[in-house]
């Protein structure tokens, strides 16, 4: 896959029909995968596609459909998700962007591999369906649905959206997809438990910011947590009251728009599931205004900016979701 | 030197722990973290906690003044909220972790001292590990630091299923003292076989040959100059996480909060990859993240060293070679800075 | 019947659209309807003004309860304005709930102008329903409690 793709981006820049490529580039041991733009055909030798490459790069087009010239984006599934998104709000300039569709059935993830005690990570290699793990310490042996990502697990498109040309094989839409079963088992615990769970979580957040400024959905110029004169401290965690803000608002924000790719998990140094706040949003807007994918259909109004005369009234909480 | 079983590990953390407060590294959600001493705690195995050691010498968010505002007498009654640190133990220190007290020393106990960081640093007795299994993201090596043999008031070594403990200064004689009381004496021969043990383990380290000495012959301005930088911050996020788990990153923000009552002027670690860093009336004078992301390791790499004798800003820890979202680190910008060859 | 020492008073915020609720709450003054005094009312130009974030902020501040009052869905001065706070308010408090924190502290009420008696059972409703919950402990920053 990764040989096709770098020869068809030297075609589309040898042919002019691009200037730059979007892609990802290897780091020094096979996981640490960085997105990045490449400038021209020579410095493709570093474009990698593997296991590792589970980066959204759409947040990037934002910037990169601003400059001179058109961008090749290779887009995932989710990522294609995140891009369509962002057309919707008129964020990236789509005659700037030539999107090849790629396949991905699932990316690896590090700390999964680590957290089965295997350490001194310097390469990994995929065979079948397993993975041989060159460490420091000796070769050692994972199954890859071991290694699997969470949000991966849970996938819930393996469908593109919005895309020029496809490489690989489309998939489809997964409706079996189980990616709201932790909400659901959230929803079923008490009150008390779900505080302590959340508190659990949210007291290790160091507010680096990650999550907000991974997001594709979070393209605010200028965030409401860095206004200086808004008495919300954008870099300290001083109360558990501000955690739980920034948090909610977080998700808030992004309710509705939010395609469920996963980056705010993904990217959080302290492992908190901040995945779930946005599920949930997800989950109540399939439930309480019907089904509905962010990025899926450019024409739909997003429920957010929508409503019916009929809509729920707020007091449906009280009787809905939760033990007492 | 003395030495403990590990199975009586628990005792000694139990007579610490009766005395004063005694944080040792745990397993947790979010990997090794420090947490203080309860009985039936379990010592991480792993190679370094996910957070760094600063925390306790220099936390993330620390109340400086306190004013409390009454508005019928129209006064301002201004709160010192310094008190004196309790004394503290803090067990299992990795000698990067250790390496980056001096550095924050130099920032902080230089004159003009500061006040809340000596405090802590007066009342904390550090004990450090030697590490027994070093990771790939491991390179204090390129920085002189050796991590079979940490500096702190104590040293110890897990030997097999043996602790040997080496008092370094005063006040870590007086813990070892209550080592020997459960423990025995030792030989320094089985030590000594695991630190040359361990120097062959980071002489195969992927990572330790940065071209270090490249980048500081080159100069100031050469390197700030140098394309490199076009290229390599393209996809930084601007998050602050390289800045909140490096153990020498030590610049704060100052500010204020407004209680219902007064206001609590408190100091919170800021991040040079902000857009509101070192904010001044006029804005921010790095104005891309292009210039956010150069300052970051020019800081650590170039300017440190010019102004402190050569000393690196960074101690290979590895932390931000595991936590950056997007895997750009300063390992990557060192090897781009330093030239392939 | 024995009288405790100190009764909890309960701090209500409650944010009124400037066209239905406020009048209602004025209405309700004027016919010398009673309802407790720790209501404090804040006034918006519409139940849509409200951002999630006032209602947290006001958690912050010492509020142990928050209500929203809006004109009926239909009669808005800006004649869509509480359809979408309906639906954000929706969400907001179900994410609450979500993250464990009592979700009767939280409460939407639709008053019109002419519902001065409505204003003041809604309060009185609002106000025993949180005094029963007690002080807000699990949306609170303890750097704004009174020391």
């Amino acid at each position: 896959m990764q040989e096709a793709m770098i020869a068809r981006a030297k075609e589309l820049l040898a042919d002019g029909s691009v200037s730059r490529v979007m892609g990802w580039k290897k780091g020094e041991f096979s996981y640490d995968i960085s997105p990045a733009v490449f400038e021209n055909a020579d410095q493709l030798v570093d474009f990698v596609y593997d296991d590792f490459c589970g980066a959204n790069v759409s947040k990037y087009l934002i910037n990169e459909s601003k400059k001179e010239g058109k961008i090749l984006a290779f887009l995932k599934p989710c990522d294609s998700y995140s891009f369509a998104q962002l057309l919707k709000e008129h964020r990236i300039d789509r005659e700037k962007v030539y999107v090849i569709g790629i396949p991905s059935y699932g990316k690896a993830d590090i700390n999964k591999i680590r957290a089965k005690g295997i350490d001194g990570v310097l390469g990994i290699k995929s065979e079948g369906t397993d993975f041989i793990v060159d460490t420091i310490y000796g070769e050692e042996k994972i199954a890859k649905f071991e290694a699997m990502s969470e949000r991966c697990l849970t996938c819930k498109s393996k469908k593109h959206v919005d895309v020029d040309e496809m490489m690989g094989e489309e998939g489809e839409w997964n409706a079996e997809s189980k990616r709201f079963d932790k909400v659901a088992e959230l929803e079923a615990m008490t009150p008390d438990e779900r505080f302590e769970f959340w508190r659990g979580e949210l007291s290790r957040c160091i507010r680096c910011n990650a999550c907000r400024n991974v997001c594709p959905a979070c393209t605010c110029v200028s965030c409401v947590f860095d206004n200086p004169n808004s008495d919300i401290n954008n870099k300290a965690a001083a109360s558990s009251f501000e955690e739980n803000m920034f948090h909610i608002i977080r998700a808030f924000h992004v309710a509705g728009r939010c395609t469920d790719c996963g980056e705010c998990s993904r990217v959080c140094p302290q492992n908190i599931p901040l995945h779930l706040l946005n599920r949930k949003f997800i989950k109540d807007i399939n439930e309480l205004y019907g089904q509905y994918q962010a990025g899926a259909n450019a024409d739909e109004k997003y429920p957010m900016v929508n409503f019916t005369f009929d809509d729920c009234e707020p007091g449906i909480v009280y009787k809905r979701g939760g033990n007492q | 030197m003395v030495k403990l079983n590990v199975s009586k590990l628990n005792d000694f953390f139990a007579a610490i722990a009766a005395e004063e407060k005694l944080y040792i590294p745990v397993d947790s959600a979010d990997g090794a973290a420090f947490r203080p001493y309860e009985a039936g705690m379990e010592m991480s195995k792993a190679c370094n906690s996910t957070r760094s050691a600063k925390d306790f010498f220099f936390p993330q968010v620390e109340n400086l003044v306190n004013f409390k505002v009454d508005h019928n007498k129209k006064s301002i009654e201004i709160i010192d909220n310094r008190t004196e640190a309790e004394d503290f133990v803090i067990f299992g220190v990795r000698a990067c972790d250790m390496a980056s007290f001096e550095i924050l020393d130099r920032v902080y106990l230089s004159d003009p001292v500061d006040s809340y960081y000596k405090n802590r640093r007066d009342h904390g007795v550090i004990v450090t590990a030697a590490c027994g299994r070093p990771q790939e993201t491991c390179f204090c090596t390129a920085f002189g630091i050796d991590a079979s043999n940490p500096a702190g008031d104590v040293t110890t070594w897990f030997v097999g299923d043996d602790v040997y403990f080496k008092a370094n200064t005063e006040k870590g004689e007086a813990l070892v003292a209550k080592v020997a009381a459960i423990g025995e004496s030792a030989e320094e021969k089985p030590v000594e076989d695991f630190k040359a043990g361990v120097k062959f383990m980071m002489g195969r380290l992927p990572i330790k040959d940065i071209k270090l000495d490249k980048i500081s012959a080159r100069g100031l301005m050469e390197n700030f100059n140098s394309p490199i930088w076009d290229d390599e911050f393209k996809t930084c996020l601007g998050c602050g996480t390289c800045t909140f788990v490096c153990p020498t990153c030590q610049c704060f923000d100052v500010r204020e909060f407004k209680t219902n009552e007064g206001v609590i002027r408190f100091r919170c670690w800021d991040s040079c990859m902000y857009s509101d860093f070192t904010q001044m009336s006029h804005g921010n004078n790095r104005v891309s993240q292009k210039e956010r992301f150069r300052q970051r390791f020019m800081h650590k790499l170039v300017y440190f060293p010019n102004n402190n004798e050569g000393i690196y800003g960074c101690v290979g820890c590895g932390r931000c070679l595991r936590s950056c979202p997007q895997s750009l680190n300063i390992v990557k910008v060192a090897k781009a800075l330093g030239g392939k060859d | 019947m024995q009288v405790e020492e100190k009764e909890f008073k309960p701090t209500i915020v409650a944010f009124c659209c400037n066209w239905c609720s406020y009048a209602g709450a004025d209405l309700s003054g004027t016919n010398r309807l009673q309802y407790p005094a720790n209501v404090k009312i804040i006034r918006i130009p519409c139940s849509c003004r409200l951002n999630p974030m006032f209602i947290l902020r006001a958690f912050q501040r010492g509020a142990d309860g928050v209500i929203l009052c809006g004109c009926h869905p239909g009669d808005c001065h800006y004649t869509t304005g509480n359809y979408y706070a309906r639906r954000r308010m929706t969400l907001l408090f179900s994410m609450l709930d979500f993250l464990g924190i009592e979700k009767e502290r939280t409460r939407v009420e639709w008053v019109s102008a002419a519902e001065g008696q409505k204003f003041a059972e809604t309060m009185n409703d609002f106000v025993a329903t949180v005094t029963k919950l007690g002080e807000n402990h699990r949306l609170e920053d303890l750097r704004c409690k009174k020391q």
